[in-house]
Formats: structure tokens, sequence, C-alpha cells
């Protein structure tokens, strides 16, 4: 029996956005050639007018999935997106990229700004459960909080096992197991696991495709589903309170020292010894 | 009182025979045969009407009124401020094809961020096929192809916004992709029959076919009604041969389907005579007989493909004539026209990359103390390229719109932002070179390539020297028949019009001219460059008649005064355009708006300036004089064969 799929796909600030220069001073041109800053009241990044694309990783786990279905290994491919009504937009690009269908699971800005792993961890098992999905595949973590949790999470709530981190993905005795070829602090592991399972997807598991022009015009015919998290019966109320964000403290210049005795002298002046 | 009446009439009439003098001898200008080639250019047609022509007979009747042209560029001529197509600024797209418009943008950007690399490409003069099979599959090959047909079916509008994309990043690319699509088989879209269309259109739209424009040889460039490439008939009228050779042909060398311009003996229905005519048709190299030279080392777009292609005694099926027997070079005329705005929305885009990589430079590097944007000098130049960006990027997207919009005439227009698109880029690049420095100067900051690439688009899809003729030339052919017309009016006594244009021209001469006002259109920022650019239409219209009064037909051969004429056309277009765009972006709200005012009043107050020069010059003895000694110097050095001073060392 050829696997369903559903994939994760975030809407995040595009990797290739720079950080503001300091010397150009506050711009009003809200244009998308807008840089990341943090919010003037420190309580996040500005992301309005700033360019978002599909989370790299998430472009990944969908270019895995695609080539599933074009192993006939699979026979559908849901992209699922959390988020307020643009995340429709990483949508159409996952239809373009090969996705029969997309699930927008609508969160308003406001909350949007409180939703968590946790949140989206049972809103994803929610839905494998209800499109009977076999496999899920999403990217390791997103480049804008860098969690690495939603996987994991996603896993234990379904009881599912998981393979993270993953760089080589085989599936193996008709549909019932994977290989997978993690990628660890020691090197690479490779476990086997039986499905359904959750994979999440590291940077050398595959390169994307592009997405090509006919097919991106084409996935706007493709169904998008949008409904809330209350359909699913999942609570998504705040467990945190973000108290503050700032940058980085600026990088202090350094300092040449003579010699070994000066150095020794100079650290201890600093406390650090 | 009858005695002032009598002053009066014979002040107008005198006005009014200079305009009788005026009128008839533009109307003349049509029959000159020496500057023919010119004035055909002249009289061609636009894409729809040329297809309606190319069905009838280009015979004019003698008692025809002249037709009234939407034409802002047009009516300047006759001193008429025709604001249809430039206020508001025009937009054609509906919410659909606005949408899908924006969901085409970041994945194009995104394949030539990530996959192209322009200099790679630069360095191997050629297009690696990984990159030329991702620009297929991408759909870059099919871009205005209708979908029935394979093809992605954008309009001009939603054309030019991918193609900036692709001028920001390779040009070289651009002229593959633009030789292909835009000319190369642009005329099987415009002239097509349904057969030619169904038959072509799919496999050239997946770029599976690729195809080129083969106009030009080695003996006829600008002078494209000369070529030489000959087809005969078969006696069975059921094929062609053709024989001939073509240059600088892009995608020459690997081309599977060629346009190509030929010479056909024509038999004219009414007199019987046998005459050579141009005609269009298709040409598959699979036809045999088709062979192309090695690729053409070039200055810039060296990943673009030029050859030369030699066609010997190749057989055309007849039903591969394209647009009709002897109407080549309508054919070729209205594709070339139909293409230029997108030169002029590409080459916004590489603008936007030099000044984007200027200003990197000026904000970072450190001299004497400060960032050197602190200095005049830097931003003098910085400013001069956002300006010149600002109405390139506006002229673009207005042709674009009012073509989308249906507009029969705007081949002035298109004219115009090729030629002030082309030069402007230059400048900038030049510019941004300079602000660089050193830098500048090196490959892998990227600038030089650039401005190597650029450095073409002066010269080829008709050359800016030409267009700056055709732009004045046809305007004042124009000019002249609506002059003519007054002629008779006049002569039939028609009061009403010989009392209206009499106390204009009367109005002129005391100075006190009726200039239409512009100022309900634009906000109070652009008061006072709105009244510039106002007092200029009604300048140029003078110039412009007086122009036509003191040389009369003779005036297609002062190309110096033309030259003058049409850059002031140029300068004035350039004026309400960036007026219309900034003052849109200002009744919006636009964030961007003071900004634009900024850019749009420079504009106005330099280009007044210019204009003020150059109409003065169109006119002027002193000027004449000094066109005397240019053609002068010009001809002893034709005779020296180089540059003519003695030494000052005297060897």
């Amino acid at each position: 029996m050829p696997l369903r799929i559903l994939v994760g796909c975030k809407r995040a600030i595009d990797y290739a956005v720079k950080v503001r220069n300091h010397f150009i001073s506050e711009t009003k041109f809200n244009l998308n050639n807008a840089k990341i800053q943090v919010k003037s009241d420190f309580s996040g990044v500005v992301t309005e007018g700033v360019k978002h694309a599909l989370n790299p990783f998430d472009e990944i786990a969908m270019e895995e999935a695609v080539r599933l279905k074009e192993k006939k290994l699979a026979s559908e491919v849901i992209a699922v997106s959390c988020g307020p009504a643009q995340s429709q937009d990483v949508l159409r690009t996952a239809l373009a990229l090969g996705a029969d269908k997309a699930v927008h699971v609508e969160v308003p800005g406001k909350e949007y700004e409180t939703l968590q792993p946790i949140h989206v961890s049972k809103i994803l098992a929610k839905l494998a459960e209800q499109e009977k999905v076999d496999l899920i595949i999403l990217g390791k973590q997103a480049i804008d909080d860098d969690c690495n949790q939603t996987g994991q999470m996603t896993a234990a709530v379904l009881n599912w096992p998981q393979a993270t981190f993953a760089s080589k993905l085989q599936i193996t005795d008709g549909d019932k197991e994977a290989t997978c070829e993690r990628e660890i602090d020691g090197g690479l592991e490779t476990i086997k696991i039986k499905l359904p399972a959750v994979i999440t997807a590291d940077l050398r598991l595959n390169t994307p495709r592009y997405a090509t022009l006919p097919n991106i015009m084409k996935a706007k015919k493709k169904p998008l589903k949008k409904i809330s998290p209350k359909d699913l019966g999942v609570d998504i109320s705040p467990r945190q309170e973000i108290v503050r964000v700032a940058e980085p403290p600026k990088r202090q210049g350094g300092g040449k020292v003579s010699s070994s005795e000066e150095l020794t002298e100079r650290i201890k002046k600093l406390g650090v010894v | 009182n009858s005695k002032n009446l009598s002053q009066t009439w014979k002040k107008m009439s005198k006005i009014l025979t200079n305009c009788l003098i005026a009128s008839q001898k533009p109307g003349q200008v049509l029959n000159i045969a020496s500057n023919l080639a010119l004035v055909r250019y002249a009289s061609t047609g636009t894409p729809k009407s040329a297809q309606a022509q190319a069905k009838v007979s280009s015979e004019k009747k003698p008692s025809e009124k002249p037709a009234e042209s939407p034409s802002f560029a047009m009516n300047l001529f006759r001193g008429q401020m025709r604001l249809d197509e430039i206020f508001p600024y025009p937009s054609s797209l509906n919410e659909e094809q606005r949408d899908i418009l924006q969901s085409l943008v970041d994945p194009t950007a995104k394949f030539f961020e990530e996959k192209n690399d322009s200099l790679k490409n630069d360095k191997l003069e050629t297009v690696p096929d990984d990159i030329m099979q991702g620009l297929k599959d991408l759909g870059a090959f099919g871009l205005q192809t209708p979908v029935e047909h394979n093809g992605l079916g954008l309009n001009n509008t939603q054309y030019a916004r991918l193609v900036e994309i692709v001028g920001s990043h390779d040009l070289g690319i651009g002229i593959v992709l633009g030789a292909h699509q835009s000319i190369g088989f642009k005329g099987i879209l415009l002239f097509g029959n349904p057969e030619q269309k169904a038959k072509y259109l799919p496999k050239l739209a997946t770029g599976e076919n690729v195809a080129a424009f083969a106009l030009t040889e080695p003996a006829s460039g600008s002078d494209a009604a000369s070529i030489k490439t000959r087809a005969v008939p078969s006696a069975d009228g059921k094929h062609w041969t053709l024989n001939g050779s073509k240059i600088w042909i892009s995608n020459g060398g690997f081309a599977e389907v060629f346009t190509v311009f030929a010479k056909t003996p024509v038999k004219d229905e009414k007199t019987g005579e046998v005459k050579d005519k141009v005609t269009a048709f298709i040409v598959e190299r699979k036809f045999g007989g088709v062979k192309n030279g090695p690729p053409e080392k070039k200055m810039g777009i060296k990943c673009s493909n030029t050859a030369e292609v030699y066609f010997e005694d190749v057989k055309i099926p007849a039903e591969n004539v394209l647009g009709g027997i002897g109407n080549g070079f309508k054919v070729a005329m209205n594709i070339l026209n139909a293409g230029r705005f997108g030169m002029a929305a590409a080459l916004s885009g590489t603008m936007k990359f030099s000044i984007a990589k200027a200003v990197e430079h000026a904000t970072n590097r450190n001299q004497f103390g400060k960032q050197i944007i602190h200095y005049g000098t830097i931003q003098e130049k910085l400013a001069r390229m956002a300006m010149l960006q600002y109405a390139t990027e506006s002229m673009a997207y207005m042709v674009s719109a009012n073509m989308d919009k249906g507009s029969l005439e705007f081949q002035i227009e298109a004219a115009i932002s090729k030629v002030f698109a082309s030069e402007s880029a230059w400048a900038v690049t030049d510019e941004a070179v300079q602000v660089l420095g050193g830098m500048g100067f090196m490959r892998d900051a990227g600038l030089e390539r650039v401005l190597r690439d650029i450095r073409i688009f002066r010269i080829f899809e008709g050359t800016n020297d030409i267009l700056r003729l055709f732009i004045a030339l046809q305007g004042m052919n124009y000019a002249g028949k609506h002059l003519k017309e007054l002629q008779k009016k006049v002569q039939s006594f028609d009061l009403g019009t010989i009392l209206t244009e009499g106390k204009k021209r009367i109005g002129r001469q005391i100075g006190m001219q009726n200039i239409p006002s512009l100022t309900e259109h634009v906000p109070t920022q652009l008061s006072n460059s709105a009244g510039l650019a106002s007092k200029a239409v009604v300048d140029f219209g003078q110039t412009v008649e007086s122009v036509l009064v003191k040389y009369g037909k003779r005036v297609t051969e002062e190309q110096f005064v033309v030259n003058r004429i049409a850059q002031s056309t140029i300068d004035i277009f350039g004026m309400f355009v960036v007026l219309s765009r900034a003052a849109r972006s200002i009744n919006t709200n636009s964030p961007s708006g003071d900004h634009e005012a900024a850019l749009a009043n420079l504009f106005c107050y330099e280009a007044s300036k210019r204009l003020e020069q150059n109409l003065r010059d169109a006119l002027d003895g002193k000027f004449v004089e000094s066109t005397k000694m240019m053609s002068k110097i010009a001809k002893d050095l034709s005779q020296n064969g180089h540059t003519v001073p003695a030494h000052p060392l005297g060897f």
C-alpha cells in the first residue's frame, strides 16, 4: 500500500534577509528590502514587510515526500501550515513543488506570536490521525526560532517511532519499515524504524527542486483547506510569556599583549581566573 | 475698427500662410525616394493595425482625413497635451493577474540568485547545459505564449516584471531568452495563422526548440530594407527556395526555428510590375541547407550565442510564409516594436543592481574620516543614478500597461523607452563603477561584467541613432498631416478654424500662450514641475512647426536638427512619465511618496534646462554654423583616413 505523507511547512523569514546595517537610520520605506531588526518595544523581531519563505528544512522535507511519490512509494502528499493568512503563500509553494493538497490551520497574528511546538505537535498529530497518514516528514527545525522540538513532540503525542536529523531515508519491507541514516554529534547513525513514523529532515537529506512557473500556476487549482485549531480540538493558549527580545551585545574589540605574564595579569584583572 | 480688423486679418493670414507652407512640405516628405527607408520606418503601423494592413492594400486615398492618435508622444508634435494614456499612471493587471504575477516573482528570482552564476557564464562564454535545462523547466522559454500552447500566457506587464528580474541578474541569459521569444518567434504570435501557431508554439514554449530572429546581413544593418537574402517561389507555388547569409544572429548556433526575412519577387496587381519586397518566413533548421558559423567573440553578453547563419537552397513550404507575401518589413518592424518595452524593463532591473552595489560601497567605504556617501560628489552621482532608474522603470511599466490595454499607437513611446533605458543603464553602471573606485574595475566586484553586457543595448534592436530619427520623423510626419488638414480648412474658408488657429499663433507671437494646465492631475509637491512640463509641450509644438516651416521637405536630411527634436521628445515624455508615477504614489500615500517627488522634481528641473537648449538650437543660426563645422571636420577626416591636425611637435 503506498504511503500517505504529511509534510509540515512553516512560513519563516527568508534565510537571505540581512540584519539591519546600523549606519543607516530608521527607514520608513516598508518595501520588501526590509532587514531584520528587533521591535522598538523589545517584544520580538519585526516581521511586517520582511521577506518570508518556506522554511528551508521544510523544503527538504517536501522534496523527500515528492520523491517518494515519484518512486510510487507514496500515493498522496499533504502539506500543512499553522499560522496567519500569509501562511497560504508557503502552501502554494508546497503545492507547486508537488503536494497534492494543502491544509491551512489558521492562527491569527496575536495568537501566532505565542504558538509553540507544543501546540503545533498536537495539531499535526490530530491531522495525521484524521488524514490516516503513514509518514510525517518535518524540517528538523525552523530557522526563525531554531526550536528543534516539533518533530520529537509530534512523535510522542502519537506514540510513533521517530528518526530525527535524517540524512538518508529508505522505505523497506513493503511499506512497513524505514531505514534512516541520522546525523548525530558523533557522526552518522543508521536506525530502522517501523511505520507509521515521524522523520525530521536534515540539510543533506536531498537538494530541493525549484518550483517551475507552470507548476506554480497549476498549483492554484489544487485544493487548499482552511481550518482552525479549535476544529481539531487543540488548545493553543500560550504556555510562555516573552519577556524580552534583544540583539546580542556588540562585540567588543580585543587587545594585544606582549608577553604571557601580561596576559595572565590581564585575565586576572577581568576576574575570569 | 475696420482698420484694426483688416490689420489683424493681415497678421493672421501671414501666420496662416506660413502654416500652409509648412503643411504642404511635410506632405511631400513621404514621396522622397532618397530617405525612403527612414520614412518607411516612420510610416509603419503597429501590431494590430499591421495585421489589418497585411490583409488590405497599403494604397492611401488622397482625400482621407488624418487619424487622431491617442498617443501622448504623437500629439506633442502638434503642441497638444493628450493625457489619456499618461494620467493617471496606467495599470493593466486585474486581481487575478496580479496574484499570479506575485506568485511567480520569488521563484524566478530564486533560480537566478541560487542556481545561475552570471560570472561563470561570462567566463565560459556559454550557458551551461544544466542552467539551460533549468530555465526550460522553469517555464522561462514561453512566458507570453498562450497556455493552450504550453506557455504561461503572461501579458506584457507580467512579462516585464519577470524580465526585470532576469535583467538584474544576468543580461546574457536575458538575451538568450529575449532572442528566442521576444523576437525569435514573436512573429508567429503576432502574425501566425492558427495552423502555424499550433504547429510551432508548443515546442517553442517549452524550449524543446529554440528560436532566432534573422534579419541583419553584412551589408544591411540599420538599412534593413536593403537586405539581399532572396527567396524565389517554385513553379507550382508549393515552396520557396531561400539563399543568403545573415550575421549576428542571437541563438544562431543552436536555434531550430528561424524567423527569416528575405527579398521575394512580388507582382503588383494593378501595374503587373514585378518588384522585390521583403517577406518573412518560418524556417526550420531541419529543412536542410541551414548552417551556422562559430560563436562570435563579444565585449559582453558573452554567454549568449551570436553566430552567422547561412541559407543554401533551403526549401521552405509555402505555408511557412509569415504575415503575407511582401509584408516582411512591416512584420520585422512590428516585432521589434512589440519587444522594446521588455528591454526597458530588463534594464531598470539591471540599474537597481548597479545602484545597490554603489550604495553598499558608499555607505561602507571610509575615506578622509567619513563614509564617502557624505560627500556631495558621491551624492550627485547616486541621486542621478536613482533618478534615471526611476524614469526608466516608470516608462517601461507605462508602455507595457498601455500595450496591455490595447493601445494601437505606442511605437514612439516604445522607441523612447528603449533609447532612454539603454543610455541610462550605461551611464548608471559606469558611475557605479566610478563610485566603487578601483574595486569597480575588478571582475569579482561584478560590475564590469554588467557594464560590458549593457553596451550592446544602445546598438541592437534598432540603434539609438536610428530610433532618435524615427521618433522625430514619425512625430513630424503626424504633425505635418494635421497641418495639411488645417491648410484645407483655411482654403475652404472654415472661419471657425481660421479664428481659433490664428488666435493661437498670434498669442504665441505676442507671448500670451494658452498653456494647458496639468495642476489638477498632480499634488502640490509636483506643481512647479507640472508647470515646466506643460510649458514644454507648447514650446516643443511651436519649435516643431517652425522647423517644418523653415526646412520643409528637407528636414529629413537635417539630422543635426532632427536629433535636437528627438532628444526633446525623450525629455518631455520623461517629465510626464515621472510626474504621473510620483503623483500616483503621493495620492495613494505610498511611504516612498516624498522620495519619488524628489526624483520627479529633479528630473523635470534638469530636463527643462536641456529642453531650453535643444529647442533653441533647433532654430538657431549659430547652431547651424556649428553643425557646418562638424560636417567639415567629418569630411576632412574621411579624406585623411585619420585625425587631421599636424602633430604639435611637427612630426
